[in-house]
């Protein structure tokens, strides 16, 4: 396929956008959930540790909220722009599905972010602490209705199709079609390690600079538990999510295992190089019926193989590896945050080896890599269709030229290289404020006690 | 599911709505806009203010373009298409000058002070670029998408227009929220954007219906006309009244300083009104009207049931956040 297919020009610009986007929601879809949490921690203890951890982190919240919310409004217009047969032909579900996401959703969290942000002195504490609360529920809502349309774009049901236009049939099936609540749970607990992994990394750094106080050694140990908690369950819960693919979409699990035919002791590929042309894989290391083992719970089980699918199925190379980088990524949290738990659990956290502290500054953007790693699995993994056996995705693509796509691209990409740089940077900048705060001082001046030309200049936002 | 009202009428209802989001959105983004190019002619403390006053508003007030543009994208699904790839490129422009206002507005707090200059750059950039593609946008729209060289040039001053208009309704929010020296400058500023928003308005009313003979039927028969007489009539009126308001030292109570930002609100009404009577039917100028583009009576249906429950609701919270953070601005914290 030529470099400058428009079709491909657009994949790469919807694919770059919404890879972009994605960071911020996951990230902010359990910050609201863990801000929650800092704020009845500190309801309950009246202790300032927890406030100082609250005052950082909704900063972090209001910055990412900020990235998701403008390359959020980039994603409506794509839709238009780049894409105008998607709702041409299936807009009578997706419209719905996106309204009803906008309505519930997104002014809720908009509206009570300025309450939540800034309205601390100047509502009552319930408000402030109910208007955190619905953010956060504004923010999983919004989750809620992006995964109930992609799920429905995976695993369609409940629609009929009158003079080549997609009709609502049954929105209950709709809503809750075969790949939704596994995509769904699936989703929150990635962003919930996500943030646990942030913050985990981010509080690591703070206290292998000074210690960091209170509020870190809390935040820390915190991260940490919630980490070791959800790893497991995450990954109970990603097995039973791709049992659901292997039944609904096959092909994506043959791509993702690169097993080119379908046949009984399918051997867990750990490492290949997948050769699409030659339809095998070179250099194969493999486990004996390791595929059909886990797909099949039974070493002769059958497991479906990519030749019933020949030129119908996803890329192979792209699902191999996006697959194996994600669980590779979900061990090394589990072997990280399970060690780190004991270690604390037993030693606390100032006796904490620093190579430990080190091990978690690693991994602080680990959540980012695995789920992207896991979105591209299962967005390429569509392919060649956009709504499974509705609308392929050449058939959406809209008339505008190669030179036009390419040149928004590029003006995308630069903007997005940027602020992610800026993004990191100033995470590390916040993390940093403050520092030496001593023990049960606030590690943010407040205004009303302090108000200085210190804390004019940092805290306008 | 079965539409429960007759369904000629959806569409309308959606029309309206979409109509009301976007005005919306014209008028509260149109202050925090005017505010973001206002602050290059500010330094330091008044800066940062400035900032303060619209800090609370912007992320709710831009989401009713996300809301307007979103009508759009499910109601009139083929419409959205249409639209969007005829103004592929300013939408492209405004979309990267929305995310560097939105992103620099956060940064500039929380990067080192030694960049924040930079990121106030990005801010006024931002917001003038936004403002001045929305224009060129909406001179392309009201035109019909044509692409003559007559066309172009109504579109850069119909892009210049929106700026004079944005940094209008911006500095009317000045006088509401900032006092004392700041608060005289920006009564400067209002009264230099209120004549350049009255020429361009003018400009644009004039134009129009030379350029479209529908748009010249429409306005210029009887009875119609006598109908309409007031619209113009009442931009003049609060045009020259607010004009004579400016002039005069406001109360030493500040009581009144909430005038200015009404009756700019009123008139960018006005105006929309005007577009709005220019068009019905017609989502796209004599070519595509509200019920060929509309999406099915099932669907829009079902997003009407919750647009009705969820609209009040969003309006009446709206208001609620306007009035918790209501009086003059302060510097903001995350107190």
């Amino acid at each position: 396929m030529d470099a400058l297919d428009p079709l491909i020009l657009a994949r790469i610009q919807f694919a770059a956008n919404i890879s972009f986007h994605i960071l911020f929601p996951t990230i902010t879809i359990a910050l609201g959930w863990a801000l929650l949490g800092f704020k009845l921690a500190y309801n309950r203890t009246k202790d300032g540790a927890w406030m100082d951890a609250y005052r950082l982190w909704v900063k972090v919240f209001a910055l990412s909220f900020a990235m998701g919310v403008v390359s959020g409004i980039t994603m409506s217009f794509q839709f238009g722009t780049n894409w105008p047969g998607f709702m041409e032909k299936v807009g009578n579900i997706a419209g719905p599905l996106l309204a009803y996401e906008v309505l519930t959703a997104f002014f809720l969290e908009a509206v009570f972010l300025g309450i939540m942000l800034f309205g601390f002195s100047r509502v009552p504490n319930w408000v402030h602490t109910l208007a955190t609360f619905l953010v956060a529920a504004g923010t999983t809502l919004s989750a809620f209705w992006i995964i109930v349309l992609n799920s429905w774009m995976q695993t369609p049901v409940g629609y009929e199709i009158r003079d080549g236009v997609v009709h609502a049939a049954d929105w209950w099936a709709i809503i809750f079609n075969p790949s939704m609540p596994y995509r769904l749970t699936h989703m929150l607990i990635a962003s919930a390690l996500t943030v646990a992994f942030l913050i985990a990394g981010m509080s690591a750094w703070r206290w292998l600079k000074d210690g960091g106080g209170e509020g870190v050694r809390r935040t820390l140990k915190a991260s940490v538990y919630a980490a070791a908690l959800l790893i497991p369950v995450q990954i109970f819960v990603g097995d039973l999510h791709g049992l659901n693919t292997l039944e609904h979409q096959p092909q994506k699990v043959a791509a993702m295992e690169a097993n080119w035919e379908t046949r009984s002791h399918v051997p867990l590929v750990l490492f290949a190089i997948p050769d699409e042309a030659a339809r095998t894989n070179h250099l194969e290391v493999a486990v004996p019926s390791g595929a059909s083992l886990i797909l099949k719970h039974e070493a002769a089980g059958v497991v479906p193989g990519l030749n019933d699918y020949e030129g119908n199925h996803p890329p192979v190379a792209p699902l191999f590896w996006g697959f194996r980088i994600m669980v590779g990524i979900g061990i090394a949290m589990l072997a990280l945050s399970w060690f780190a738990a004991w270690t604390i659990r037993r030693r606390g956290v100032d006796a904490m080896p620093r190579w430990l502290a080190y091990a978690l500054v690693a991994m602080t953007f680990s959540g980012w890599v695995a789920t992207l790693a896991g979105w591209y699995v299962t967005e390429i993994g569509r392919q060649p269709w956009l709504v499974t056996g509705v609308l392929k995705t050449a058939d959406a693509v809209g008339p505008v030229g190669s030179a036009m796509v390419a040149s928004s691209l590029t003006l995308y990409l630069a903007v997005y290289a940027v602020l992610l740089t800026a993004y990191i940077a100033v995470l590390y900048r916040l993390a940093r404020l403050g520092k030496a705060a001593p023990a049960g001082k606030p590690m943010f001046p407040v205004p009303s006690i302090a108000p200085g030309p210190a804390a004019a200049q940092e805290e306008p936002a | 599911m079965t539409p429960f009202i007759d369904p000629w009428w959806l569409p309308v209802i959606f029309a309206g709505l979409m109509g009301l989001a976007i005005l919306l959105y014209v008028i509260l983004d149109g202050y925090d806009l005017g505010v973001g190019m206002l602050t290059r002619l500010e330094r330091g403390e008044n800066r940062d203010l400035m900032v303060a006053s619209i800090g609370p508003f912007w992320d709710a007030n831009e989401t009713w373009l996300v809301l307007g543009i979103g009508l759009l994208l499910v109601a009139f699904p083929v419409a959205h298409g249409l639209i969007l790839t005829q103004l592929y490129l300013p939408v492209a422009l405004m979309l990267v000058a929305l995310i560097l206002r939105g992103v620099s507005f956060e940064f500039r707090a929380k990067a080192p002070p030694e960049h924040k200059q930079r990121w106030d750059h990005a801010f006024f950039a931002g917001s003038l670029l936004t403002a001045l593609c929305q224009g060129y946008m909406l001179g392309a729209y009201v035109l019909g998408f044509d692409q003559s060289l007559a066309a172009v040039l109504f579109c850069l001053l119909a892009a210049l227009g929106l700026v004079a208009g944005y940094v209008f309704v911006g500095a009317c929010w000045l006088i509401y929220k900032v006092e004392g020296d700041l608060q005289k400058r920006a009564v400067r500023w209002a009264e230099v954007s209120l004549w350049a928003t009255a020429l361009a308005m003018a400009i644009i009313s004039i134009a129009t219906p030379l350029l479209s003979q529908r748009i010249f039927d429409r306005w210029f028969r009887l009875p119609e006309i006598i109908a309409l007489l007031p619209i113009p009539i009442a931009s003049a009126t609060l045009f020259v009244g607010l004009a004579i308001f400016l002039r005069r030292p406001l109360r030493a109570k500040d009581e009144l300083s909430w005038v200015p930002l009404a009756v700019a609100g009123i008139l960018f009404a006005l105006g929309f009104v005007g577009i709005a009577y220019s068009f019905y039917p017609y989502l796209i100028a004599d070519r595509l009207d509200i019920w060929q583009a509309a999406a099915s009576p099932e669907a829009l249906s079902i997003i009407l049931i919750g647009a009705l429950f969820v609209l009040p609701v969003i309006l009446g919270y709206s208001v609620l956040a306007h009035w918790i953070f209501r009086g003059k601005a302060t510097h903001l914290s995350y107190e």
